[in-house]
């Protein structure tokens, strides 16, 4: 269907404003937070109401136009990157907390909710929704369900699949199913774990109840210096087998240290190989015993210095600096490329050994930041984007992190999503029955196939050109140039 | 690919040129639970043994036919647990049994890291599907979105997907004290309590009410429990006497459990108002799951499920002829179906279990 007759079609069932399709008005939609894929969408619809996104999608299914739905757009891994002759579906409008039940501890919100919103409309209450992306401030709801976002405190409690109760979300067919339910489990086989994290492939959230938690009375921070990556990573797994869950545990090596003190002032160690965070809350009671068993933890495991947060202002200082890594790496270089591969805890020494033999290979900088406590990790490739041949080791950089994740038993990816980005190292990681058996979830679910498609499962044809390029890789240092 | 799993590759093989129904038994402990399945019994325990366990990793991975006590005792011995606290319902339960039938125990409900149902807990499964393929979702990390997240739709799956040969699973470290505090209470006055506590920060892992007597079970830190129990009051039991009273009630094996009153496990929200179905009740989860005795019929106990914004299985005894489950809307069965045939095209294992409907024809497409 073309461009004039969808825009016809959709402006018969949503107000004018509603439609977009101007170049000048679809340009902000042509990526999300991973600006390195572009693609201007044909059409632009910001429906109001749940009965109109019902009509678009049955507009949609009956015209067989590919959908492509959007939250805030802060997605890393393109997962909302618009289809060349599809409609894309912002959920943005859909942006008010339907209800906040302090006795259930639920709140239920429409998708277009900011996540940090729904924890600030639950404080007064004394509850909080746990799951914290770095881009809470900006990312929604309906996007977390849709990546199955994690955050710095997903250790202790959970993803979003852990804390989301139900979705409702409508088909391809613009029908309206509910996912779960207030109750604590529902009959049948369990939908709604397939459908977090399913990256608007299988339906359309409109509507999301999220379990809210107790504010945790305190917290408080240790800040620990170790002059080995190795004596940290240990650190790390002394922590765990000591039998402690501690609510966020984070490492930066000293690259990263480096490149966020100036900008966060966090007063991090910089003569330390490695800085790790480890954060406990509770009741006073707990915090203070638990702070002390960390501490001896991490003394026995030659931390060299250990600092604990005196105060709610030191504690929020000290993350200050991890929380900013990002926009710190934004400023040290033209661009970075940011990875997520989660790894046992185990082999993060060798990891970060093998990313600094590739800074070398590849003559590109990659501080670390990361969730050390899940094996998480945030390798942050800094390069310069207006340069084709930088862009083109930054990609292979990554790709080698990737696979070298894979080799030790990981995964591409930890929280981020596949989207786009990681289509090529999905065929590294599943073997084709199980990646077949990702395409018969997508058909139960949708089976004409129209939201989001191309996205998360790799094509036949796709891995057996990825395996191609692999094999040749061992000859030719940069083999797929043309590859963005 | 070894011995063991070949052999049951070949079985399934071979049930697929027949199109022979097959229905997966291995210890038979939960023989009680479902739909009566038809189909020739399947016993997958020659695939077994612990894959890996690394304590410092939170992560377990173990092949389907190991005795559940034995994956139990092995964490135990590393002060690790299985945080959603499994029933066994006998010696021979084994932990594919385990993830298969979906069953959390008291600690489901727990305030802190142990919370979560089985699928919570589920990293990655190895799945023999329909056509005899080994599958291969999720992995041992507990951070991973590559692909859907297909491990945690099978527990619960009562075998409609396929065979789950080995499952990872996320740990917990056990918590260093619990005790149990008793209070007097009625079934409002408890409800609300529940509902109230819930929303603090106390570091309660299970409560069970039943005849205007609630106990609440807390685990955590020395320090927090004996901060919680001092701000909470109520009356403290003996130790080891109130350790049997969690396990019975996992177990099913307390009094209230016996005799052939069909058995009903009410799921609803924690603040859903009393049942009042005139029947004796027994309540956990902080309020979200009521077990009922009743001999009323299946309709109106789940009406009344259903008007409290939850549903009602029938458990144990009763009529077990094909709806023990509350039936699924039009849009969620068509799904359920289509997910069925992409699994298992030829319905070797749709013995009828969960819903006999799933393996009837989808008219939707």
């Amino acid at each position: 269907m073309n461009q004039h007759r969808i825009v016809a079609a959709l402006r018969a069932v949503l107000p004018e404003r509603c439609v977009l399709h101007r170049e000048e008005d679809t340009r902000p939609y042509e990526c999300d937070g991973l600006t390195l894929y572009r693609q201007l969408p044909m059409v632009v619809v910001l429906p109001e109401e749940e009965q109109q996104v019902a009509q678009v999608l049955q507009l949609c299914h009956a015209h067989e136009v590919p959908v492509v739905a959007r939250g805030a757009g802060t997605g890393l891994s393109g997962s909302a990157l618009p289809h060349v002759n599809g409609v894309l579906l912002s959920m943005a409008k859909f942006n008010r907390i339907l209800k906040v039940d302090p006795q259930a501890r639920t709140a239920t919100v429409q998708p277009g909710v900011r996540n940090l919103a729904i924890s600030e409309a639950a404080a007064a209450y004394g509850l909080y929704y746990a799951p914290d992306p770095s881009s809470q401030i900006a990312c929604t709801i309906g996007g977390n369900v849709a990546e199955n976002s994690g955050g710095v405190h997903c250790l202790k409690y959970g993803l979003t699949v852990h804390n989301v109760l139900r979705v409702r979300a409508l088909t391809i067919t613009g029908e309206s199913v509910d996912f779960g339910s207030t109750a604590l489990d529902s009959p049948g086989l369990d939908l709604l774990a397939i459908v977090i994290g399913s990256e608007g492939m299988l339906a359309v959230t409109t509507e999301v109840t999220v379990r809210l938690v107790p504010l945790p009375q305190l917290a408080r921070c240790i800040m620990a210096s170790f002059a080995e990556v190795t004596d940290a990573c240990h650190a790390v797994a002394a922590l765990i087998a000591a039998g402690i869950i501690p609510a966020g545990l984070e490492m930066l090596d000293q690259a990263a240290s480096r490149l966020v003190e100036p900008y966060a002032h966090a007063g991090y160690d910089l003569d330390a190989a490695a800085v790790l965070l480890c954060e406990s809350d509770g009741t006073p009671e707990e915090v203070e015993a638990e702070i002390e068993h960390m501490t001896t933890v991490l003394r026995a495991s030659h931390a060299t210095r250990v600092q604990v947060s005196r105060d709610e202002a030191e504690r929020l200082r000290f993350w200050a600096g991890r929380k900013n890594a990002f926009p710190a790496a934004g400023r040290a270089a033209p661009a970075y490329y940011c990875m997520d591969g989660t790894i046992p805890r185990r082999h993060l020494a060798q990891m970060l050994l093998a990313i600094q033999g590739m800074e070398r290979k590849y003559a590109l900088q990659c501080p670390n930041v990361f969730h050390a406590g899940d094996g998480n990790l945030h390798p942050l490739i800094l390069f310069d984007d207006s340069d084709p041949d930088s862009v083109a080791r930054a990609e292979a950089f990554g790709a080698e992190i990737l696979e070298q994740t894979v080799q030790m038993g990981g995964t591409i990816s930890g929280e981020h999503g596949i989207g786009v980005e990681k289509l090529d190292q999905m065929c590294a990681q599943f073997d084709r029955p199980t990646l077949d058996a990702f395409m018969a979830i997508k058909h139960a679910f949708d089976p004409s196939g129209l939201l989001n498609p191309g996205k998360v499962v790799p094509t036949l044809h796709r891995c057996g050109e990825y395996g191609k390029r692999r094999a040749g890789a061992e000859t030719a240092r940069f083999p797929d140039l043309p590859r963005f | 690919m070894d011995h063991a799993l070949a052999a049951l590759t070949e079985r399934i093989r071979a049930a697929a040129d027949t199109r022979e129904s097959l229905r997966i038994r291995a210890g038979g402990s939960k023989d009680f639970y479902g739909n009566t399945p038809h189909g020739t019994p399947l016993d997958p325990r020659a695939v077994r043994g612990i894959v890996s366990y690394e304590p410092t990793e939170l992560a377990l991975a173990v092949r389907c036919g190991t005795p559940l006590a034995e994956v139990e005792a092995l964490l135990d011995s590393r002060q690790q647990m299985l945080a959603f606290e499994p029933p066994h319902f006998g010696e021979t339960a084994t932990i594919g049994g385990c993830i298969a039938s979906g069953l959390a125990g008291p600690r489901r409900a727990s305030a802190g890291y142990a919370y979560g149902g089985v699928r919570d807990f589920v990293l990655g499964a190895r799945l023999l599907d329909g056509r005899a393929q080994l599958l291969s979702f999720g992995g041992m990390v507990m951070k991973n979105v590559a692909g859907y997240d297909a491990a945690r739709l099978l527990a619960g799956s009562l075998g409609v997907l396929g065979v789950i040969v080995e499952v990872s699973l996320k740990v917990v470290p056990r918590h260093a004290v619990e005790t149990t505090l008793r209070f007097e209470l009625d079934e409002s006055a408890a409800l609300r309590q529940l509902n109230a506590w819930g929303g603090q920060p106390l570091p309660i892992s299970a409560s069970v009410w039943r005849d205007n007597s609630l106990l609440l079970r807390l685990s955590g830190s020395a320090a927090a429990v004996a901060a919680a129990s001092a701000r909470l009051g109520g009356a403290r039991g003996d130790e080891d006497a109130v350790g049997s009273v969690w396990r019975a009630l996992r177990e099913q094996s307390d009094a209230f459990f016996a005799g052939d009153t069909p058995l009903w496990r009410i799921s609803v929200p924690p603040t859903a108002a009393p049942l009042e179905l005139g029947a004796a009740q027994l309540i956990e989860w902080g309020g979200a799951l009521r077990w009922l005795r009743s001999q009323a019929p299946a309709a109106s106990i789940r009406a009344r499920a259903q008007q409290l914004g939850g549903h009602a299985t029938l458990f144990r005894g009763g009529d077990r002829s094909g709806s023990v489950f509350t039936p699924l809307g039009s849009g969620l069965l068509a799904i359920q179906r289509r997910l069925r045939t992409q699994f298992d095209p030829l319905s070797l294992f749709d013995c009828g279990r969960l819903y006999p409907e799933l393996s009837r024809a989808d008219n939707a497409r």
